[in-house]
């Protein structure tokens, strides 16, 4: 299929990520050979197929929700690119 | 002894560090003082194999210390304890740096072990450092790396594989005896192929992935890259086993089958041959189909099979070892392989567009320093701190997922996964194991895929199907294709069936001597020829 502006645009916005006019093309270009080598899929009939979204049918794992950890504050804001005092820090999100 | 330990495999380097024959430290010292030789080379050096992403000099020797110190109390750990390890970048160490050889994860101290640190720990592991890798385990040539593409000790001019590739390289080029890599599609055993190891998918919740970093949380698995089955098995059996922090951990007991390794009550730990021959009786099929490959048009095949792979050759030598050992081998059709790389991509990407979802600038690694706004911390953070590979990962991702895209793709993917598994499952109640190729080719050339993302795609096409159903494979070197390249055979097994695979590679390497070539000797020819890598 055909991947127009519009579209790549859109994906690149649900993924997060911004694409310079040259890496637009490329990704568009990808796409494009991607998707037509992936429509081979297309000459199988999965008509009313189960889908299957694991290797194994087992029913999840569950455990009692008890806390194991003890407080990591330290540890775990020490890989923050920026914090303020026990916080992640970010740049002001709502206007005043 | 010193000069040489390198050379040995895992387990005799445990052997002779329980007979105080050389002790854990003096071990460490050796593979670090081997690997910091090329660690520490300029990165355009063409000599640079590069192996790892980072070296964690201070705290190997320290934890082998402190190993030494138990063994000499007479405390036994399990039969590799002082031998060192390389892990591969993506699994969390807290030690040095965890990064998936990405620029977002620059600096990433990981606040925990991954579940199979903590258990390569308690049996005595000393960890050399982190393996390079393609960026998030995305690519099949360790070329996607951030920190730089790693070169196959068996040509320097030739990738590694991947996106295990830095493991690969490493216990290839003796910069560690053994390495832990992990497989989300041939990850493992494509690199152990190209570098003529012994590599393992395992089955699928026989490995805990806590603290693995995720890219297709339904296909990835952790597994051993060793120099022989024997090594592979037991690092196996050390990872193996429940977790219950990783909810789709279904082991309930390790493996055990290194009980063929060693005898059961762990008195007399010297590795002994298997005790039964674990080919007698065994019935073994040959999809013959995997060598024409219907459905790919002569240009797709001749994309991928350029090469001219002899990997069918060697599988006919391979064939008959296995009978004289006591097998039934005949070929057989396995149909849809035509479509599991397809099906594989659909999924991966669409589970690494959720996963990698969690790098947004704001609680590790990499942010942009021009983030302005909370826009621009997503945005620019993941524009500038992921790769190309992964970009292109993530958008198809987001596509396949999308309104209006899903059924057509995401779900009939999930539905052909859905036969694909069937045919196997047919297949493994016919036969105990499947032999197959691991690669259409050898190792090809630094540069020579990179550009083309389906070329490289379809390079897969052999190892993707088990990642897709769940079952156990195992990479053995079987043989040298074109320029001298190691190629490796795959032998794939029933779920939770690992044992048998591995005791079969295991006898079918104790009357075969492939996989005991080394790469030292083919760079150091190279050497002789004029230059390393041509």
């Amino acid at each position: 299929m055909k991947i127009d502006d519009r579209l790549i645009e859109y994906l690149a916005d649900l993924s997060r990520l911004e694409l310079g006019p040259e890496e637009k093309d490329a990704r568009k270009k990808d796409l494009e050979d991607i998707l037509s080598y992936m429509e081979k899929l297309n000459e199988l009939d999965t008509q009313g197929l189960p889908e299957m979204t694991h290797p194994f049918d087992k029913a999840n794992r569950f455990r009692e929700d008890e806390i194991l950890n003890g407080d990591r504050t330290e540890e775990l804001l020490s890989n923050a690119p920026d914090r303020k005092g026990a916080y992640f820090r970010v740049p002001r999100t709502v206007e005043e | 002894m010193n000069m040489e330990i390198r050379q040995y495999t895992a387990l005799e380097i445990g052997g002779l560090i329980r007979e105080k024959k050389i002790s854990s430290p003096e071990v460490t010292r050796a593979f670090l003082d081997a690997a910091k030789a090329d660690f520490v080379k300029a990165s355009d050096d063409e000599t640079k194999i590069n192996a790892y992403a980072s070296l964690n000099e201070e705290t190997a020797m320290a934890q082998a210390e402190a190993v030494q110190a138990r063994i000499d109390k007479g405390e036994f750990l399990s039969p590799v304890a002082g031998v060192p390890i390389a892990i591969k970048d993506n699994i969390c160490t807290t030690e040095g740096t965890t990064t998936a050889s990405s620029k977002i994860l620059t600096g990433f101290q990981a606040p925990y072990d991954a579940g199979v640190i903590e258990k390569l720990r308690a049996a005595g592991l000393v960890f050399l450092g982190k393996a390079n890798m393609d960026e998030f385990a995305m690519g099949g040539s360790t070329e996607t790396s951030y920190l730089g593409i790693t070169r196959n000790p068996w040509d320097l001019s030739r990738v590694p594989g991947g996106s295990s590739g830095g493991s690969a390289a490493a216990v290839a080029a003796e910069f560690a005896p053994f390495a832990l890599g992990s497989d989300t599609g041939g990850s493992i055993r494509q690199p152990a192929a190209f570098c003529n190891l012994t590599g393992m998918k395992p089955t699928y919740g026989s490995v805990s992935r806590y603290g693995l970093l995720a890219y297709g949380s339904s296909l990835d698995q952790i597994g051993p890259l060793a120099k022989d089955a024997k090594d592979a098995a037991v690092l196996l059996s050390i990872i193996s086993g429940k977790d219950e922090r990783d909810s789709t951990s279904v082991a309930e007991e390790p493996f055990r089958f290194c009980d063929v390794l060693y005898p059961e009550k762990g008195d007399d730990l010297s590795p002994v041959p298997p005790r039964r021959n674990p080919l007698a009786g065994k019935r073994i099929g040959i999809p013959s189909n995997y060598f024409e490959i219907p459905g790919l048009s002569s240009q797709e095949i001749a994309r991928v099979f350029g090469g001219g792979s002899t990997a069918y050759l060697h599988i006919c030598k391979a064939r008959q070892k296995f009978e004289e050992l006591g097998a039934t081998v005949e070929e057989f059709e396995l149909p849809l392989i035509q479509y599991a790389v397809p099906t594989y991509l659909i999924i991966a990407c669409a589970e690494a567009s959720s996963n990698l979802s969690r790098y947004d600038g704001v609680k590790y690694g990499y942010r942009s320093p021009d983030a302005k706004d909370i826009h621009d911390i997503y945005y620019k953070t993941r524009s500038e701190g992921f790769g190309t590979e992964v970009k292109r990962r993530i958008i198809l991702g987001s596509f396949v997922l999308s309104s209006g895209y899903f059924d057509a793709y995401y779900k009939k993917a999930l539905q052909v996964r859905g036969l694909i598994r069937e045919a196997f499952d047919k297949a493994l109640s016919a036969y105990d194991i499947i032999l197959a190729p691991v690669c259409p080719t050898v190792a090809y050339e630094i540069g020579g895929q990179i550009k083309d993302p389906l070329a490289m795609y379809l390079g897969d096409i052999y190892t993707t199907s088990v990642n897709l159903t769940g079952h156990p494979a195992v990479a053995v070197p079987c043989g040298f294709g074109e320029g001298g390249m190691p190629e490796g055979m795959q032998l794939i097994g029933r779920a939770w069936e690992d044992g048998l695979l591995l005791d079969v590679a295991a006898r079918y390497q104790e009357i075969t001597d492939v996989h005991k070539q080394r790469a030292a000797e083919s760079t150091a020819n190279q050497a002789t020829k004029g230059g390393a890598g041509r």
